[in-house]
C-alpha cells in the first residue's frame, strides 16, 4: 500500500477515535439520546476491510456504525448531526446513532435488529446478481448475531444461491455482557461458515494492515468464484456495550490487557518502525483530526432541527 | 367482459407485470418447479427461468429480507409467503424492516416490493395455518396492506402493487382462487387505497373486504328477499384506509355492520365502527354491530370449524339488529 492511503488509513482510524470521544461527551451532556454505541477499539476492523473495497460494492453493517460511515466517506460533520438528530444528518435525524446511512457512498446503514441486516445483506446481493453486475456486499456483525436464526438463513442461502456477500464477523467477545463462550455453541465463528460449506479465515483485527490484507484476499475470492466468503475479525471493544454499560460481566485488567494491544497505537508504531511516516507527520494528522471534530461539534449544534412536517414525511415513496 | 377465476386474475397479473419490466421476479417457497402451491405461478418456471421464478428454501426471514434488500438496490420483487401464518416468522422483516426503512434513514431508501401472502380459514388446515391476521399487519404505519374481494379488483389492485414504490402486502384469500368474475379483458389499474361500493342499497351499510363480500353479497340477497336493500362497501385496502364512500353511505343509511374473518376483539371492525363515530356520530340512528370470526383458535373439525367463521346468516341477523 502507498505510503499516503496508509496515513490516510491512520488519519480514518484517529478521526473515529476522536468523533466518538466527542460524542461520549455530549452523550453525558444530553446532547445525543437514546442508544449509543462506540467503536472504539474496532477501529482498525472497518477501516481495514473498506480500504480494500472497490467504490461500487455496499456496505452494511449493525448499530456499532460510526466509524464503518466515516470509512465510507461520509463526513464527520454529517455523522455528528445524526448523532444530535439534526436535519443536516445522515439520515435527517431519523435514525439517531443506530441508523447511519448514505447511499451515494454505498454504506446501507447502520440497522439495530441483532442479525436483522443480514438477510437484506443476501438480498443485496440478490439484486445485484440479478442485474447482472460484479458488485459484491460487505456485510459487518458481531459475535452475538452468529446465534439468532437470521444468521443461518441469510448463510444457507447465500451458500445456496452464490450470493456475492462478504460475511465480516466482528468478533468482540462479548454480545453484550454475554461472553463468547456462555453464549454459542462453538467457540470460533468461522466453525458456524464451515456447517455452510463456506470458505472461511480468521484476522487479527487489531492490526489494520493485517485487516486489510486478508479483506482484499477475500473481496477478491468473492468477486471471482461469485461465492459468498466469512471472514472473523478478532477485535476488542473498550468502551461498554453502550452508554448506559454497567460492565460487570469482565474484569478491567482483561480490558486493560487488550488496551495495550490499541490498533491506534500498533499502527503509529508500524509507521514509525517501517519509517513511512515521521512524528511529525502523524502529528500534524491528530491536530488535522481534532479541529474536524471541533468544527463536526459546531455544524452539528449550528444545524436546524428537523421541520415540523418532517414528522410526516418518507412514510411512503408514492 | 370475460368471467375469469380469482386464480387466472392474479395469474395474468403477475404475467403482465413480468413482461412489461424485467426488474419484476418471483421469490418463494415452491413457487417455480412446483408452480405454486395455490398453482397461481403454474408454467412460470418455464416461461421465464429460474431466474426469474426463484424456488427458495423454507426460509422466511431468508425470502422477506431478500426481497427488502433486492428492493432497495432497485429491483422489484414480488415474494411470496405460502400461507400468511408464516408471516409471523417474517415479522421482523415485515414489520421492523420493510415497514420503516424508508422512513427512518430519511426516505433515502425505497422499498419497491410485495408480499404476495394467502390467508383465511375454512380449509380444515387447522388452527395454525387459518388465520386472517391482517389487522396486526395493518396496525403499521409505512406497510400497504391490499386484499381484494373480486378477480377483478384482484388483478387491477396487483397490478398497482407491482408498480408501487412501497411495500405491499397483498392478501389474498385460500379459498377463493375459484371464485370467478368479470374482469375487463383491455389493460388497467386499480389504485390502492380505494374503497368502493359493490352494491347500491338504502336501508342499512354492510362494510367488508376480501372473503366477506362474498358473504356480505349473499347476506344482501336474502335481505332483499324481505324488502331491505343494503349497500356494500368493499375497503379492498386496509392501508391506507379510504373511509369516504363508508361514510357517505353511512350518512344515507344511518346504520351499519362490519364483516371480517379475522377476530372481532382488536380487529378491522373495531376500526372502522370507532371511525364512523369519530366521522359520522350525528347519524348514528343505531348501535354499528360487528360480524367476525369466533374468539377461538380455529379448530379442524369441519362443523367447529364453519361453526366458527362467519356465515350469511351471522351478516343477515346483524342487519336486521340494527334496522329493530
Amino acid at each position: 500500500m502507498k505510503k499516503e492511503q496508509q496515513l490516510d488509513l491512520y488519519y480514518q482510524m484517529v478521526l473515529i477515535r476522536r468523533l466518538e470521544e466527542r460524542g461520549a461527551e455530549l452523550y453525558q451532556q444530553g446532547k445525543i439520546g437514546g442508544f449509543m454505541h462506540l467503536y472504539i477499539g474496532q477501529e482498525a476492523v472497518s477501516t481495514g476491510l473498506i480500504a480494500a473495497r472497490e467504490p461500487r460494492d455496499r456496505v452494511i453493517t449493525a448499530y456499532r456504525d460510526h466509524g464503518v460511515a466515516l470509512n465510507c466517506g461520509i463526513s464527520a460533520n454529517e455523522v455528528m448531526a445524526e448523532l444530535l438528530g439534526k436535519a443536516t444528518g445522515t439520515s435527517k435525524g431519523r435514525g439517531g446513532s443506530m441508523h447511519m446511512a448514505d447511499t451515494s457512498k454505498n454504506m446501507w446503514g447502520g440497522h439495530a435488529i441483532v442479525g436483522g441486516h443480514l438477510p437484506i445483506a443476501a438480498g443485496f446481493a440478490i439484486g445485484d446478481q440479478y442485474a447482472g453486475n460484479d458488485n459484491i456486499t460487505i456485510c459487518m456483525f458481531g459475535d452475538g448475531a452468529t446465534n439468532i436464526g437470521y444468521f443461518h438463513e441469510a448463510l444457507n442461502l447465500a451458500k445456496t444461491w452464490g450470493l456475492r456477500v462478504l460475511w465480516v464477523c466482528e468478533n468482540n467477545q462479548y454480545g453484550m455482557g454475554t461472553a463468547v463462550n456462555r453464549a454459542s455453541a462453538v467457540s470460533e465463528m468461522i466453525q458456524k461458515a464451515e456447517g455452510y460449506g463456506m470458505k472461511s479465515s480468521q484476522v487479527d483485527g487489531m492490526d489494520v494492515m493485517k485487516v486489510y490484507e486478508a479483506a482484499g484476499t477475500a473481496i477478491d475470492y468473492v468477486r471471482k468464484n461469485s461465492q459468498p466468503y466469512f471472514l472473523e475479525i478478532d477485535t476488542y471493544r473498550f468502551r461498554g456495550h453502550s452508554m448506559g454499560d454497567p460492565e460487570r460481566y469482565r474484569k478491567q485488567e482483561e480490558v486493560k490487557k487488550w488496551q495495550e494491544n490499541d490498533p491506534i497505537g500498533i499502527f503509529n508504531k508500524q509507521l514509525l518502525d517501517k519509517k513511512i511516516a515521521t512524528r511529525k507527520a502523524l502529528n500534524e494528522i491528530e491536530a488535522r483530526v481534532e479541529e474536524e471534530v471541533a468544527k463536526a461539534v459546531e455544524f452539528a449544534e449550528a444545524s436546524p432541527e428537523p421541520a415540523m412536517e418532517e414528522l410526516y414525511s418518507n412514510i411512503y415513496a408514492d | 367482459m370475460a368471467k375469469i377465476t380469482m386464480r387466472e386474475a392474479i395469474s395474468q397479473a403477475l404475467m403482465e407485470e413480468m413482461d412489461r419490466d424485467p426488474a419484476v421476479f418471483i421469490m418463494g417457497e415452491e413457487v417455480g418447479v412446483w408452480g405454486g402451491t395455490y398453482a397461481v405461478t403454474k408454467g412460470f418456471y418455464d416461461k421465464y427461468g429460474a431466474a426469474r421464478v426463484k424456488d427458495t428454501p423454507i426460509s422466511e426471514n431468508a425470502i422477506i429480507g431478500g426481497a427488502i434488500g433486492a428492493a432497495m438496490v432497485g429491483q422489484r420483487p414480488i415474494a411470496e409467503l405460502m400461507t400468511i401464518n408464516f408471516a409471523f416468522s417474517a415479522m421482523d422483516y415485515i414489520v421492523n424492516q420493510a415497514a420503516k426503512l424508508h422512513y427512518m434513514f430519511g426516505g433515502q431508501f425505497t422499498l419497491p416490493m410485495v408480499i404476495r401472502a394467502v390467508g383465511g380459514g375454512g380449509r380444515q388446515l387447522g388452527a395454525t395455518h387459518s388465520q386472517t391476521p391482517d389487522a396486526i399487519f395493518a396496525h403499521f404505519p409505512g406497510l400497504k396492506v391490499v386484499s381484494p374481494g373480486t378477480p377483478a379488483d384482484a388483478k387491477g389492485l396487483l397490478k398497482s402493487a407491482i408498480r408501487s414504490n412501497d411495500p405491499v402486502l397483498f392478501i389474498e384469500h385460500a379459498t377463493m382462487y375459484q371464485v370467478r368474475g368479470e374482469v375487463p379483458e383491455d389493460e388497467y389499474l386499480i389504485p390502492i387505497g380505494k374503497s368502493k361500493v359493490q352494491r347500491a342499497g338504502k336501508d342499512v351499510t354492510i362494510v367488508t373486504y376480501c372473503k366477506g363480500l362474498e358473504l356480505s353479497m349473499k347476506a344482501a340477497e336474502e335481505l332483499s328477499k324481505e324488502g331491505i336493500e343494503a349497500e356494500i362497501v368493499d375497503l379492498r385496502t386496509l392501508r391506507p384506509l379510504d373511509m369516504e364512500p363508508v361514510l357517505e353511505s353511512f350518512k344515507k343509511t344511518n346504520r351499519a355492520v362490519v364483516v371480517e374473518e379475522g377476530w372481532k376483539s382488536y380487529g378491522v371492525g373495531s376500526e372502522i365502527v370507532s371511525r364512523i363515530y369519530e366521522g359520522a356520530f350525528d347519524y348514528v340512528d343505531a348501535p354499528i354491530m360487528r360480524v367476525a370470526q369466533k374468539e377461538v383458535p380455529l379448530p379442524y373439525n369441519r362443523t367447529l370449524e364453519q361453526a366458527a367463521l362467519p356465515q350469511v346468516a351471522d351478516i343477515v341477523a346483524a342487519a336486521k339488529e340494527v334496522l329493530k
